[in-house]
């Protein structure tokens, strides 16, 4: 009689214990699925909206839109050529100087930096990507606009500026802001993300080649150069087009330095816009109608390039360090 | 010159252009710290966080009504993005293996760390502001949402990731189930890093501005109803910054500063914790 009891009553209770765990984790499984989804659902949601808002702008100009260069609010007639050519311009000026410096970084914290540097000086390039845009922003406008117009633009055109072919980019008077001010404070706002994930990738290249370089008498420059980069290219690739990509879509530090004019600058010097400051600045103030529509129209333009350019990065970022443990 | 002195030198100018990479680098953030606590720290004062911000012509004022806002719209913000982010977060760790939906979450979670944050406003703009009357605080509060959760999924995930198939497998041997296996062992035993996650993407958005000027836009008054236009400290910068009033820059450098040491401190903080891990 006990045996059958004791036997029993664990028995049932295990099946019915059984079920009740795989009805939770079915549960726990469909739960977090839930969860997940709205990431995918954001970027559904961010395509639909935007690009139902911006339906009117788009039917109403067609591809003029993107080619049309006048922005004008009384007229009523909106083109985006502007405003595309200084996002891609500032961005890619701004790739131009950060690269370069990225590379530096990398390269000193993984191979010649003292080993009790490289954590505290890590730290401050990370530290760097923390300090919020609007700060880059405000610092740009009142501290570093003023130096630049009164101690370098006019060094510039003094010497470059009297170049043929190239002087005309360096035209038009020093204000201090405009196109170039706006690319060197996007420069030092993407160099963090580039020089971590170059960072990255230098650190995957495995010992064994590094060493046969040194040990057949290369230096530190000839294995960075001809062992390191060559074996970390794509993901190196991938690091800048995340700098790229960071910088076509920032906001806040562009606004304030870039001098939202919504004419075609006519050299590095002047005041130009992008995309993202155009928003920023009108969004607040504009009428429904063709004007918030054409708003839309560029926030859909900019969301675009840039998540293409970022998918482009991710893809090479994922190629370039899985090479590790090979 | 021989061959040999020609490659010490290419070495040397390589290296020493390196260590100026380096110290472009580091003088960027003294110089920007540096120029904030000499233009801010003098605008720290006892008005600073008990005067409301000055009408336009006006003297003096302070921010408190952009730092409670502020204060609000994380405070909310965080307590919606951590449980969505880290329950996500386990479902990438612990069913996503093979799902092909977990990879493309994966892949668009990625881009959605660095896409535009001043998109991320339009489009709460065009769901909430447009259909739920107007701009508020609950708006503010969703965009910045809509940034932090994929910093709090990938950390959770990553997290989840670095345990030791030993310990679930243990687990699984007592005959736990699944979601306790995930919730009182794989999850509890990250719980430094997933802390690490959250911090990190409150000092992320502690300084967002873009996503804040179309959906909590400002409000120069006191006030801690969310379902209104809500005073924030990164659209004050940006609006004071801008003005031709004096005491209205010397406020936006103030919160700038104040903005700044918060992110930091932040940042740090959630370093230390992820060091100290072994503690937890």
């Amino acid at each position: 009689m006990s045996e059958v009891s004791t036997h029993g009553l664990p028995q049932s209770n295990q099946t019915t214990r059984g079920k009740l765990f795989k009805l939770q984790d079915l549960a726990f499984h469909q739960i977090t699925m839930v969860f997940a989804m709205i990431v995918l659902a954001a970027l559904a949601g961010i395509i639909v909206s935007l690009g139902h808002q911006a339906a009117p702008a788009f039917k109403e100009f067609g591809w003029g839109f993107i080619w049309g260069d006048v922005w004008s609010i009384p007229d009523e007639k909106f083109g985006a050529r502007i405003a595309i050519y200084g996002t891609l311009i500032t961005s890619l000026i701004a790739l131009l100087f950060a690269v370069p410096i990225s590379f530096g970084i990398a390269l000193f914290l993984t191979e010649t930096c003292p080993t009790w540097l490289r954590r505290p000086l890590g730290t401050a390039i990370e530290l760097l990507a923390g300090v919020p845009s609007i700060v880059f922003g405000i610092w740009g406008l009142f501290i570093f606009a003023p130096l630049f117009s009164n101690h370098v633009q006019p060094i510039i055109q003094d010497t470059l500026g009297k170049l043929p072919l190239v002087g005309g980019f360096f035209a038009g008077p020093p204000i201090g802001i405009g196109i170039l001010t706006a690319s060197i404070v996007l420069a030092l706002m993407v160099i963090p993300f580039i020089a971590s994930v170059m960072r990255d990738v230098f650190e995957t290249v495995p010992p064994v080649l590094k060493e046969s370089a040194y040990g057949v008498g290369c230096t530190t420059w000839e294995v960075v150069w001809n062992i390191v980069l060559p074996y970390t290219r794509v993901g190196v690739i991938g690091g800048v087009m995340l700098g790229l990509g960071r910088a076509l879509g920032e906001t806040m530090a562009v606004t304030f330095v870039i001098g939202n004019s919504s004419r075609l600058p006519a050299s590095l010097f002047s005041p130009g816009t992008s995309i993202a400051s155009t928003l920023a600045n009108e969004f607040g103030e504009a009428e429904p109608g063709l004007h918030i529509s054409s708003l839309f129209a560029l926030g859909f333009l900019l969301f675009v390039i840039t998540f293409f350019v970022l998918a482009v990065s991710r893809w090479l970022i994922h190629r370039g360090t899985k090479k590790q443990g090979k | 010159m021989s061959l040999y002195t020609q490659r010490l030198w290419i070495n040397r100018i390589g290296i020493g252009l390196s260590m100026l990479a380096m110290a472009i680098g580091f003088a960027a953030l003294l110089w920007i710290l540096w120029t904030l606590f000499s233009k801010g720290f003098s605008a720290l004062d006892w008005d600073f966080f008990t005067k409301d911000t000055p009408a336009p012509g006006s003297l003096g004022g302070g921010l408190r009504n952009a730092i409670v806002g502020s204060g609000l719209i994380l405070f909310v913000t965080t307590f919606v993005s951590t449980p969505f982010g880290i329950l996500a977060g386990i479902y990438l760790a612990e069913f996503g293996d093979k799902s092909k939906f977990a990879a493309v979450t994966r892949f668009v979670t990625d881009i959605m760390l660095s896409a535009p944050s001043i998109v991320i406003g339009l489009f709460v703009y065009a769901l909430w502001v447009v259909s739920f009357g107007g701009f508020s605080g609950w708006a503010g509060s969703i965009a910045l949402s809509l940034i932090a959760i994929p910093v709090v999924l990938r950390t959770t995930e990553n997290m989840l990731r670095l345990v030791p198939p030993s310990l679930r497998e243990a687990a699984f041997a007592l005959g736990a189930p699944r979601w306790q296996v995930s919730l009182k062992v794989t999850l509890r035993s990250v719980k430094a890093g997933v802390v690490t996650g959250v911090l990190l993407a409150v000092a992320r958005v502690t300084g967002e501005t873009a996503p804040l000027l179309f959906t909590a836009l400002n409000n120069q008054f006191y006030s801690t109803d969310m379902s209104k236009p809500m005073g924030n400290l990164p659209v004050v910068i940006f609006q004071f910054g801008m003005s031709p009033y004096d005491n209205w820059v010397q406020l936006a450098w103030g919160g700038s500063l104040l903005i700044a040491l918060l992110v930091l401190a932040i940042n740090i903080g959630a370093r230390v914790i992820f060091r100290q891990k072994d503690n937890f």
